[in-house]
Formats: C-alpha cells, structure tokens, sequence
C-alpha cells in the first residue's frame, strides 16, 4: 500500500497505490458509467462500459483498460472520455440496445453517447438480460447461496438457476431482483406468496407491523446459518 | 535405474547407442496420429512378422516413431542409416508392401522404387529424406527427435542427447538459466510471442507458498498439430523443458508443482506423456531430488475442457482450478498471481520443447537463427492449395515465397496463388504482392496478421476472402465465452452482416459497421479472442476491400464460393454432349441429348459444383 499520484484527465490526485482506477475516478467526482459493477460484489469486468485510456508516459503509447479493475499506480495517467474510449462505449452501447431494448436506462445512457437508430436490429429473446452477472455474484458472494449461476457459452449464454428450473437452494430473498441494473428479473408478491425463478415462497408477516415482509423459508435459513433467535428476526426492516 | 550424475546418463546413452550400433539397419515406422490412421500400426507388425520370417533380427531393428510431419504421404517408413525415405507404404495392403519392404531393400540392399517420394511438379523420384523438397527448407529444433525417436523409450531420447540439458541446467544456478533464456530471445510459441525469458524472470521474483509451472498443450486453432506431434512424438522434451524451467523459478523453500493441459481430443499425447512421466521418476529426472540435486520437481496430465478459449492462459488457470473456463483481466500478472493466485508461469508446448537445446547449445547458438527481433525456428502448419501439406519447422524469417513455393511445392493444379492465412482465428491474410515477406513475429503483425500459434493455409483464386473472414468469424461466435459483451454481442451481429453480404443482400453500410465493430472489440475485448478477432475481417477489407464491393454492390462472388452469388450453365458452344455431367450431378439439374449440348435447370441445381470440375472441355461455366 501507500499513497500515489496519478493524473485523470489532466488533474492530480493522491490514492492509494492498487487502488481501482473506477473507484478513484467516482470519488473525485467524474463520471464513469458502469454496468456490471456494484461496491457489494467482487468486480468480473464483463460489460466493458467502465473502459478508460491509461497511459505511463505523456503522448506515450495508451491502452483502453477497464477502470472497475485497473490498479492505480505512480504516474497513471488516464482519460475518462477520449475519443476511443467514447467509440467502446457507443458500440458496446448499441450492441447491448440492440440485444436488450426494453433493458431499463438503456436506451437514455445510449442516447448520451450518440447512439441513435439501431443498425443491427433489436432482438426479443433476451428479456432484459445483458448478462452482467451481478445477481449470480450478489447471491453467491452476498447472500451466501449459490442459486444462480450462468449456463452455456458465447451468444447463446444465459443466467439463472441452474438447469433452467426452479431452484431448490433459492431462499427466495430477491436480492438479485433489487440488484439487477436493467429490471430482468421477475418478482411478484401477491398477499403471502412471492413468486420469483419460478419458485413461490410464503410470506411472514411483521410481528410488529403486520406487513409481509420476508419469505418464511428466507427467515429459516438466516436461523439455521446464524443462530438468531427466530422471534428476533420476525420484524421487518422498518420495525427494527 | 536412477540417473545421479551426468555419468549416469552418459552410460545409458552410450549403452543404448551400442544397442543400435549393433544393428545393420533400423527400420522406423511412422506412428503419429496421420500415419496410425493409415494402418502404420498393421504395417508395423506386418514388418516385424517378416523380418522375423527371414530371420533379420539380429540385423535389424524395427521401432515406432512420432509424426514427421508430412502426414498426407502416410504411412512414412525410414531406414537408417541410410536415410532412405518410404511414403504411402502399403495404403492398400500392407502384407504386400511389408514383403517387398522386407526383400528388396533389407534383404537385397535395393530401394522399392514405388515408395518413393516424387516430385508433383517434376515427376523425380528421391530417395534421401533431406533432399525432399519438403524437407530440404526445414531447420528442426522443436521437432528434431519428432520422426526419429520412439517416444515410448527414454533411452532411445537419451541416445539423443536427452536429459543432458537438464544436468547442464541443474549445475548452473537457477539466475544463471534465465540469463541464458533471456540471452537467446526465445519468445513463447503459443501466441503472444512474450519473452520466455522476462517471464521467468517475474515468476521467479514473485513470492508465494508454491510456484505453479503450467503447460499449455490445449492447442485449438483449427488445423495445428504442432503441439500434438511434440507430444506424442517427443514427450520427454516437454518434461526435460518444464523441469528446467521449474528450477528456474523455483526459490528457497517454496515447492514447485506442474501440469500439463491436454487438449481433449488427444488421446496418444495423454498416452505418449503419460509413459513419459512414469519413465522419468523411475530414472529420477523427476520427483523427489532430482538427480541427486535435492531439487523437487512432480507434475501431473489435465485433460483440457474442450473448449477453444481454454487454451487463453487465464481461462485455462480457472478451468484448471476445476472452474468454468472464463478468462479474467491481466492488469495483475500470472506471474504474480495465477493458478489458485499463486505465482504462475504458463508456457506452450512449442516453447518448452526449444528449451533442452538452447541449454546444450547455448543461447548465442539459437540467437544465431532467425531475425532481430525473432530468434530460432516456427512450425508452421501448412494446408490449403498447396502441394505438399504438414508440419513445417522453419528458421524465422524465412521469406514466405519459400515456404508457399519451395516447401509446399507450389500451387495445385497449376492456379494462382492469392493469399496466405496465418495465425488461426487471430490472424489475418497476407496477399500475394506480400510473398517476399520474411516471416516472423513482428513482419506478421506489422502486416496486419499474427504468427499465432503457427497455422499457415495458402489460397488460391478460388478461394473467397469474404468468406475466408466468415468461416473465423462464425468459428469465433461459436467459441467465444460469452463473458464480455464487445466479443459475445459484437461476433454475433458480425456474423449477421456477413450472412447478408455472402448471400447478396448485403448494403454498403455493412462495411461501415463493420470496421467500427472491428476497432470496438480489439480496444474493449477481455481477453485476446475477442481482441484479435478484427484481424481475418480487418484484413481481407485492408486488402481485398474490392472482393467485398463486388458481393455488396454487384452482387457477384469473384471467386465463385458463395453459393448464393453464382449460377452454373453449360456453354453451348463447346458443349459436346459427353454426359459426363449429367452422371454426375448429384441432383440430377442436367438435361440433354447425347451429342447435343446440355442445360442445367437453376431451379434443381443446387451449385455443388461437379459438374464444373468434372467438365474436359471447360464448357461448364460459373458466373
Ligand atoms: C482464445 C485464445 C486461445 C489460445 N489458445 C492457446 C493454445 O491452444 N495453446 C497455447 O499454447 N496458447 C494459446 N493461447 C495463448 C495463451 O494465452 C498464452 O499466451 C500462451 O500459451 C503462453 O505461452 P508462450 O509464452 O510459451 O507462448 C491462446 C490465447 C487465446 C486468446
Ligand atoms: S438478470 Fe440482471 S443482474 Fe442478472 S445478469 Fe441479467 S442483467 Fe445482470
Ligand atoms: S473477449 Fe470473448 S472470449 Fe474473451 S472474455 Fe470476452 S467474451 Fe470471453
Ligand atoms: S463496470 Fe467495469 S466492465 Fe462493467
Ligand atoms: S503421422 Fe506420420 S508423418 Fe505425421
């Protein structure tokens, strides 16, 4: 560790050597647009939106790096928005509207980088999905259940449950519903049941408050990993 | 027996050339993958029964060998000493040919004349294996035991000269190996071109509780077979080439292990390596105290995972860690961090087998090869429109024009030369006004190709540049992991505009598209399928932007491939009614009278094209 120097887009700051560049550039107020990317999960650098140009020597030779996972160093120097930067992100902009259309700020955050009609044609088999894998990260390293995952390879690759049927190690939390950036993910709740991957789960209610509030079978599964007491995990959120 | 010293070995070896001594002539069968599909193995037998029979036994000795690398002239028999050459021996039968084999040249001292190799172009027959045309051209470093050792016998590697680096490594001090490493230039053979050298160099320095040595035999570019023929044909080299590389790396205390990761369709490679290995602790050149140095050194065989982009190192280090094969970002070294994050130094086939013999020969004799920036010799495999097709090992540098015209004999059937492919999916093509380019590294990048992991497929002017792009493209979609969306997202609607240009529906924003699809991907792609993949269409548009003008604007495939742009039709001129066309038309599309000229109805034909080739009188046209 230890503190460095390095330049973005011209100005100098002072991080921590290792540090991500995505991290730093956010702190100091630039704008870096992100889609696979979430502070709660370990960084896969799979949407490729992050990308910056990083050079070592003034008017030396650049590269296009993924700031979500590039280490910042002594000298660093990089462009947020430089013209090639700019032309990875309009493409793979387009590439995802064109997958995705109805994927949710996709088409405002493509429309800022100029993209306008789509040259290859939308497709509609693909839901939302634009495969950033944050859910299958967030329930493996955050909930702590491996519920999700990908499955095949290349174009036709796809996620959720494993074998495309209902999970049986789903606890029904739905933090993948909340963590997926385009709205993909289908959660509904309907009284005491809450449909998600093809799974119902009853809902308990609120000891205090009387709304339902979590999946009983999500309730079981904190007590028997934790050892809390299960009446002192029947209050919801609000009610703690 | 345990090797201890280099007395040790120099009493094997000269043990083992005596046993060869002892014996007028060596018969050596071909027994590399090519051959073996040719029956060598039946041959083999065939041999042994008859030498046997005419009681040569104590004469003559008759062993297996690896590939030679000529393997569309199988089954390849040697005879030594006398360096005599037999191709295609016994295709049809094998009794016959093992007999004559047998009479006239072990028994009576002559060459069968029909076993020998003749030139395509000059009709000559040549008995001596160096002077074939093939062979003449070649400079076999990586190869050099490939063809004349039987791989299932350490001793016969031995005989060689094998092990004898090894000894030589093992009494320099490991900084000391890598000076000589890096002295040499060897630059990996899998790719990348990165310096061995340099790369052992971080190994080396980087800390951690174990230091992983990988191999990297995955070798999926269509059509290479260099790696397999090293490993089925000389596995000891790979050993003897990670063992020094191991102690190379190793430091203080920290324990070294090995794999070697097998692509999954060879199984001879597992076999041949799998002997190798037993072999090699047996003789303590590998596990415990390594000839009594007190060095440890063990590895161990992974099938590889069958995918294309497994064979990429960070993908191959996950899928080695029993993980899906996904590549990952390198902005932290293997070297530092590889398999299970513990310094890692992955290297390929090719690579480990130049090894043993820049020790023995040192590094100024293997810098002595090749070009500024490109030391020793490639194998290239050779395929396409030429005449002779194979494994070739050739110093770098050599000017293309040898290897298209002199090693591969030219063109088939007398057409033109158009282009050369090189480096698989992540190369490019090379057009004929380049055929003077000295190939190596840099010239084939500086080009807009890659030396990748060596493929070379030369084109003729029937060959479509449109669809040579096509064919990596859709290969790449089909391989690609799907991880990030420039590579998975961008080959897909690639292969969506070529389907449009091949088929004529094609519109002159396509090559808008897809240039800037081209420099998107090789900027922001994870790993290098998905940046190299511009290559092969960036390429044939850099030099044949014509050849994509025609199938977009005119509708029209100049070289007459992409079925959709052509239509046969018989010109009723010349056209003599010989019906050789209409017995061979698949679909029956011909109609006619004898000795009238013929039609063909567009409506039935479905452009496969025999009829053009079968046509003697050139009245089958393609338009
Ligand atoms: C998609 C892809 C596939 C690859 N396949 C192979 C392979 O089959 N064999 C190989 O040795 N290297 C392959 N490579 C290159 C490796 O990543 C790596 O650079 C090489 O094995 C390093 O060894 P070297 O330094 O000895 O060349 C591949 C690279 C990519 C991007
Ligand atoms: S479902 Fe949502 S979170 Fe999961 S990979 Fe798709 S877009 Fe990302
Ligand atoms: S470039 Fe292609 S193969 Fe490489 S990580 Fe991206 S999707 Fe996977
Ligand atoms: S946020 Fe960095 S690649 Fe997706
Ligand atoms: S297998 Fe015999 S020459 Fe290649």
């Amino acid at each position: 560790m230890g503190k460095i120097k390095l330049k973005i887009d011209g100005r100098e700051f002072s991080a921590e050597k290792d540090e991500y560049v995505l991290d730093i550039a956010k702190r100091e107020g630039f704008e870096i647009p992100t889609y696979c990317h979430n502070d709660q999960v370990s960084r896969e650098a799979r949407c490729r939106l992050c990308v910056v140009e990083a050079r070592w020597q003034e008017g030396g030779h650049s590269r296009i790096v993924t700031s979500c996972l590039y280490p910042a160093d002594e000298g660093l120097m990089v462009e947020t928005n430089s013209e090639q930067v700019r032309l990875v992100r309009r493409v793979v902009l387009e590439l995802l509207l064109a997958r995705t259309p109805e994927a949710k700020g996709l088409a405002e955050l493509a429309a800022e980088y100029g993209v306008g009609k789509n040259r290859f044609g939308a497709d509609t088999d693909f839901g939302k999905c634009i495969l950033c894998g944050l859910c299958v990260r967030t329930c493996r390293e955050v909930v702590g259940v491996e519920a999700l995952g990908f499955r095949m390879r290349g174009v036709l690759k796809q996620v959720g449950p494993a074998f495309a049927e209902p999970s049986s190690v789903c606890i029904g939390c739905g933090a993948c519903y909340f963590v997926c950036p385009t709205g993909h993910i289908i959660m509904t709740e309907k009284g005491d049941e809450r449909k998600i991957w093809g799974r119902t789960f009853k809902m308990e209610k609120c000891s205090k408050c009387g709304r339902y509030f979590a999946p009983k079978y999500q309730l079981e599964w904190i007590n028997s990993q934790t050892g809390v007491a299960m009446d002192r995990l029947s209050l919801c959120q609000d009610c703690k | 027996m345990k090797i201890n010293s280099l007395a040790d070995l120099e009493s094997v070896k000269s043990k083992a050339l005596a046993a060869s001594a002892a014996m007028e002539k060596t018969v050596i069968v071909c027994g590399g993958t090519g051959c073996l599909s040719y029956g060598s193995a039946e041959l083999a037998s065939a041999l042994e029964r008859k030498i046997k029979d005419r009681k040569l036994n104590a004469k003559v000795m008759l062993k297996m060998s690896g590939c030679h690398g000529f393997c569309e002239r199988g089954p390849i028999v040697v005879i030594e000493p006398d360096k005599i050459y037999y191709q295609r021996v016994g295709r049809r039968d094998k009794e016959k040919a093992a007999e004559e084999l047998v009479e006239t040249t072990l028994v009576q001292g002559k060459v069968v004349e029909s076993f020998l190799y003749s030139d395509p172009v000059t009709k000559e027959r040549m008995i001596d294996y160096y002077k074939i045309p093939f062979y003449a051209k070649q400079k076999r470093i990586a190869l050099r035991n490939s063809g004349h050792i039987n791989p299932a016998d350490i001793d016969d590697y031995i005989a060689t000269g094998g092990y004898a680096a090894l000894v030589k490594a093992l009494a320099m001090k490991p900084e000391a190996v890598i000076e000589e490493i890096k002295k040499s230039n060897l630059r990996g053979r899998g790719g990348g071109g990165y310096p061995t050298g340099r790369k052992w160099e971080s190994t080396r320095k980087a800390e951690g509780p174990v230091k992983y040595i990988i191999c990297n035999g995955d070798e999926g570019d269509p059509g290479a077979f260099m790696d397999r023929s090293i490993m089925e044909g000389d596995p000891h080299t790979v050993l003897e080439g990670m063992v020094i590389a191991a102690y190379a790396i190793a430091k203080g205390k920290a324990p070294a292990h090995g794999f070697i990761y097998v692509r999954h369709e060879y199984p001879l490679a597992v076999k041949n390596l799998t002997k190798a290995i037993e072999q090699a602790r047996e003789h303590g050149l590998l596990g415990k105290n390594i000839l009594n140095s007190g060095f440890d050194f063990d590895l161990r065989i992974n099938r590889g995972g069958g995918a294309f982009v497994c064979g990429e190192s960070s993908a191959l280090m996950r899928s080695l860690e029993g993980r899906v094969g996904e590549p990952r970002a390198k902005y932290v070294h293997a070297t530092e961090k590889g398999l299970w994050d513990q310094p890692t130094n992955l290297n390929n086939v090719e690579t480990y087998a130049c090894l043993p013999e820049i020790i023995v020969k040192g590094a100024d004799w293997f810098a002595s090869i090749g070009t500024k920036g490109s030391k020793g010799t490639k194998v290239f495999s050779l395929v396409g429109k030429v005449n002779n097709t194979g494994l070739v090992e050739v110093p770098m540098g050599i000017p293309l024009r040898e290897i298209v015209f002199d090693i591969g004999g030219g063109i088939r059937k007398g057409k033109k030369f158009k282009a050369v492919q090189t480096g698989g999916p992540s190369g490019g093509v090379i057009p004929d006004s380049m055929i003077d380019l000295p190939v190596d590294f840099d010239e084939l990048t500086r080009v807009g190709s890659m030396m990748g992991s060596g493929g070379l497929i030369v084109m003729d002017e029937e060959d479509c540049m449109v669809d040579v792009a096509y064919y990596f493209v859709k290969f790449l979609e089909e391989e690609s992991c799907g991880k990030c969306v420039p590579c998975r997202e961008g080959l897909r609607r690639m292969r969506q505009i070529f389907d449009r240009i091949t088929t004529g529906n094609g519109n002159p924003d396509d090559m808008v598209m897809l240039e800037e699809l081209c420099t998107a991907m090789k900027l922001g792609s994870l790993c290098g399928l998905g940046q190299t993949a511009a290559n092969p269409v960036m390429s044939t548009i850099n030099y044949f932007r014509s050849e994509y003008e025609a199938h977009i604007k005119d509708k029209k495939c100049p070289a007459g491939v992409c079925k959709a742009l052509i239509a046969y039709m018989i010109d009723p001129e010349s056209c003599t009614g010989c019906q050789l066309c209409v017995k061979n038309c698949p679909s029956g599309a011909i109609k006619g009278v004898k000795k009238k000229p013929h039609t063909i109805d567009k409506e039935i034909c479905i452009k496969c094209g025999v009829c053009y080739d079968v046509c003697k009188f050139d009245s089958v046209k393609r338009k």
